[in-house]
């Protein structure tokens, strides 16, 4: 076990945790926001730069503080290690420049976005961003891409975390889709355009943190806060069967993985839970499902 | 159609393969990316990437994500000659946006278009490291250097009559071509 | 004039290949360290030299090799780094193209130094016929025993490939090189770890620039305390400076560290002066990424002290008055140049190289272009150029790499030093293309 200073607070955590995971075991609320990290998926994080820290002090060994600040999701513990998140000046205008640069080429057409309401990237401009942008040039676009009749891409509104990439890589058999182009043209695609379908790519759904990578069969059906998570689960050759249906009376919207305290999917579902069993007696119904309670979805709901 | 390297060719891949650890011959796909470009028109359709692909045991997205990467390598077709004109910093300072310009003129066409013969793509790229022999042009493996109106006759009327071709490397062509090198005693 | 190293015997008529180049002393560095050292003594007289990596960031190549993890049972791989893409910087180009054996057997020294077996050259792709220049001098060591298994009779074999690139300014970036030469996008890697611990294939790795190399043989040969008596202080030895822009003599120097700056400019030895008969109105001392400098401010320093060639001397002043050496890129703009357009194209290029891996360089380097070519092209508005200045801290010191500084710099350098030209373009974008103007649209000689 190491110790480490996050803001003045100290904790213990285990040798080869990341600052980001120590700060979120200290307080899921006030930890650095991350976009682009998983902590279900090998080698993500590190793009974004959202949760960059100021690690003042490397170990009593090394009390110099790091030259530049450091990303908290990919930065490791040491014993003696001190970091400044939210107190940092420093910290917080690097944060607020990322979320202006992240924001910049993005849409904003969150009234028409079935990510809304539970959207990582409007979370994330309402609690670091700033109130303006000197940004006036034209934004970027992209042409359509159809991939298939269950997962609607909206590459406008990608912010490029990868998470997709990486759901691809490691839980489906053969990856179809992958970053194209370099640069601010970079794209998520297939090249050539064909369906991406296996039985876990309903997946790259529930990482994305935008609404670039949205359930097809659920489009501008509801605005998720009008529907109720509730978790449920069924008996499934493919997965665990653990999953949270979205209601609106007794019909099914959508199907989506459960989520930890800091909004990450903690078990990975199969496409036919997602998309072929939308009907309730399919289910075993638990109870609400758990919504932070500052989210949108949390009006009208009690959650267990 | 499914392109196929000659046998040559894929003699010569066998050998870049033994370059590389065994389990490590991704590693050959940007060299090999070049070969098929050369082989197959001049560029990479997305039939070529497939089959570079099945060549070197990849899913076909893994050739596409590099292809689209880097700049060298075309996704559409190109005229026989592709004029790659620097635009960077101290080839501008030495003209280079004068030659582009008289190149369009010259050829009647803009930036990233063919000439009606098939002949001649003009594209502009990035610095090439001949920023002492700028402005500067790279056709094939050809740096043409020292670019001005007159040198830019030529080498359109010596690549037209097949005088000059472009896979012979820059010294070939001493008259034409100059290294950088030759302008220090 | 400055004494050789790099360029021994460059100008001797077919120095390029292999029986001339070994009848004037060349690969006697090579016999000497396999028969007479141990690799750890060749790590020695290389940290003794004090050679600092000649690709731009100017660590100290001793140094980096000794964080080469020895330890570690795999296999242990030496890459040169000829991605040379910088612009204003043609040396490596210039150094491979005329003395290719120096690399070749800067590159046998180095990797029996360092224990490997298998060593990389990873040139740019736009130069395959250089690529196949190298290969075939490599196979010309190969047919005299200095390549392949048993070097010399010893038991120390080498394989050395020559990989080529496909067009990508930041697989100048040691960890995006790397993944490029794994055959993947050029993505730069997040460090730790390093390199040395876990860098091509995950093995423990070390990236040369082709200069830094080219410098060992000399090194081995002649020791390294003989190498550090060169130059002054903590620049030690000779750089190649790679000179273009508005001077009589463009082309690849190699200079003794120290020179002053003034004598670099105006010396026909070197560049002879600004051409056309105009003043020297700016240079870029290291390559694009690197503060742009006012001409009382590359010749002498803030306090007044002549400048020399030297990594101390030109960061004299910090970024408010100083600049880098960098990797030697030296372009000199004379009163004629417009420093808008010239920083536009900058940003242009950074943009068009940025991988777009992470979301400040991504955003940020296209943000700026766009900018600056509205300033550029009348469309300019008072704000914008402290809205670059903004941008430009956004980007700094955030990213992945140092492509996003080498983004910011220049820009932010430009504005220090000639805000005025700047507030000129926005206050009269009628007159931008005005002869009169600084700026004059660009013909040929």
């Amino acid at each position: 076990m190491v110790k480490i200073t996050i803001d003045g607070i100290e904790i213990e955590v285990a040798a080869g945790t990341t600052i980001l995971d120590a700060a979120r075991q200290i307080n899921p609320e006030t930890a650095p926001p991350a976009m682009c990290f998983h902590s279900k998926l090998e080698g993500s994080g590190g793009k974004c730069r959202t949760c960059l820290v100021k690690v003042t002090k490397t170990s009593p060994s090394n009390p110099r503080p790091m030259p530049k600040l450091a990303p908290s999701c990919r930065t490791f513990v040491e014993d003696g290690m001190e970091v400044e998140n939210n107190r940092s000046e420093e910290v917080l205008e690097a944060r607020k420049g990322v979320v202006e640069l992240l924001l910049i080429n993005h849409p904003l057409d969150c009234p028409i976005c079935d990510q809304a309401g539970e959207c990582d990237l409007q979370n994330l401009a309402f609690e670091h961003g700033a109130e303006t942008t000197d940004y006036q040039e034209e934004r970027r676009r992209f042409p359509a891409k159809a991939i298939g009749d269950l997962i609607q891409l909206q590459m406008n509104r990608c912010i490029l975390c990868f998470r997709c990439v990486y759901v691809a890589d490691q839980l489906t058999d053969g990856r179809h889709h992958g970053v194209l182009g370099r640069g601010d043209s970079s794209e998520i695609g297939t090249y050539i355009e064909a369906a991406i379908d296996n039985d876990f790519s309903g997946n790259m759904i529930d990482v994305c943190p935008v609404g670039a990578l949205t359930d097809r069969t659920f489009r501008f059906k509801s605005r998720v806060w009008f529907s109720k998570p509730m978790a449920a689960h069924r008996t499934c050759e493919k997965c665990c069967g653990n999953a949270v249906l979205w209601l609106k009376g007794n019909e099914i919207l959508r199907v989506s993985g459960r989520r930890n305290d800091v909004g990450e999917v903690t078990e990975f579902i199969c496409n036919t839970c997602r998309f072929d069993t939308k009907s309730l007696h399919l289910w075993e119904v638990e109870g609400p499902a758990r919504i932070s309670r500052d989210s949108v979805i949390s009006q009208n709901h009690t959650p267990s | 159609m499914t392109p196929q390297f000659s046998s040559q060719t894929l003699s010569n891949i066998e050998i870049l393969k033994t370059r590389y650890p065994v389990e490590q011959s991704k590693s050959a796909l940007l060299p090999i990316l070049h070969m098929a470009q050369a082989e197959f028109g001049g560029y990479l359709s997305r039939e070529s990437m497939d089959y570079v692909a099945s060549l070197l045991n990849l899913q076909p997205i893994e050739v596409y994500e590099v292809a689209t990467f880097y700049t060298m390598f075309h996704l559409k077709p190109t005229g026989k000659y592709v004029l790659e004109v620097c635009r960077t910093g101290p080839c501008a300072l030495s003209g280079a946006e004068h030659i582009v310009d008289y190149l369009k003129q010259k050829l009647g066409v803009d930036l990233n278009q063919t000439t009606p013969d098939g002949l001649f793509t003009i594209k502009e790229v990035e610095c090439l490291a001949s920023c002492g022999s700028g402005p500067v042009l790279q056709v094939g493996e050809c740096y043409v250097e020292n670019l001005t109106d007159q040198r830019v006759d030529s080498m359109l009327a010596a690549l037209k009559s097949g005088e000059l071709s472009d896979n012979e490397p820059t010294p070939a062509h001493s008259i034409l071509f100059r290294t950088c090198g030759d302008k220090q005693s | 004039m400055s004494r050789k190293i790099l360029l021994e015997n460059g100008d001797i008529s077919g120095i390029d290949q292999f029986d001339i180049y070994r009848q004037h002393g060349g690969y006697q560095s090579v016999e000497k360290a396999i028969k007479t050292m141990t690799p750890l003594e060749v790590v020695d007289e290389v940290k003794k030299s004090g050679l600092r990596g000649r690709g731009g960031a100017g660590f100290s190549t001793g140094m980096k090799w000794s964080f080469l993890d020895r330890k570690s049972d795999k296999p242990r791989y030496l890459v040169c780094n000829a991605d040379e893409s910088e612009p204003g910087t043609f040396k490596d180009r210039y150094l491979m193209e005329k003395i290719p054996h120096r690399l070749i057997e800067g590159m046998i020294v180095s990797s029996y130094a360092l224990g490997a077996s298998r060593a990389y050259i990873y040139i740019r792709g736009e130069l395959m016929w250089l690529a196949k220049r190298l290969e075939n001098a490599i196979g010309e060591a190969k047919a005299h025993g200095l390549l392949g298994d048993n070097i010399l009779g010893s038991d120390y074999s080498l394989d050395l490939v020559v990989h080529p690139g496909g067009g990508a300014y930041i697989c100048g970036e040691e960890s995006a090189l790397l993944e490029s030469l794994e055959g993947k996008r050029g993505y730069p890697r997040l460090k730790p770890p390093f390199p040395a611990i876990s860098g091509l294939y995950g093995c423990p790795t070390v990236i040369n620039n082709v200069e830094s190399i080219a410098a060992v043989p000399w090194i081995v040969t002649h020791g390294g305390e003989e190498y550090s008596k060169i130059g002054i202080e903590k620049s030690s030895g000779t750089k190649l400076i790679s000179a273009s822009g508005h001077i009589n003599r463009p082309g690849v120097y190699e200079i003794e560290l120290g020179l002053p700056v003034e004598e670099f400019i105006y010396s026909d030895a070197y560049c002879g002066g600004i051409r056309n008969g105009r003043t020297l109105k700016a240079v870029v001392a290291g390559g694009s990424s690197v503060p742009i400098l006012p001409a009382e401010l590359i010749l002498r320093t803030a306090a007044g002290i002549p400048r020399l060639m030297t990594y101390e001397s030109l960061s004299d002043g910090g970024f408010q008055t100083g600049t880098m050496l960098g990797s030697g890129g030296f372009i000199v703009m004379d009163d004629t140049t417009c420093i808008v357009r010239n920083t536009w194209n900058f940003a242009r290029f950074y943009h068009h190289e940025s991988c777009g891996q992470c979301s400040p360089c991504r955003e940020g380097t296209g943000w700026m272009e766009k900018v600056l070519h509205r300033i550029e092209h009348g469309h300019g508005t008072p704000k914008d150029i402290d809205l670059l200045v903004d941008i430009a801290k956004k980007i700094e010191g955030k990213t992945i790499c140092a492509l996003g500084d080498a983004a910011a710099w220049p820009i932010a350098s430009a504005i220090r030093h000639f805000r005025h030209e700047f507030e000129y373009h926005i206050a009269h974008p009628d007159k931008i293309t005005d002869p009169d103007h600084v700026y004059q649209p660009m013909g040929t000689k």
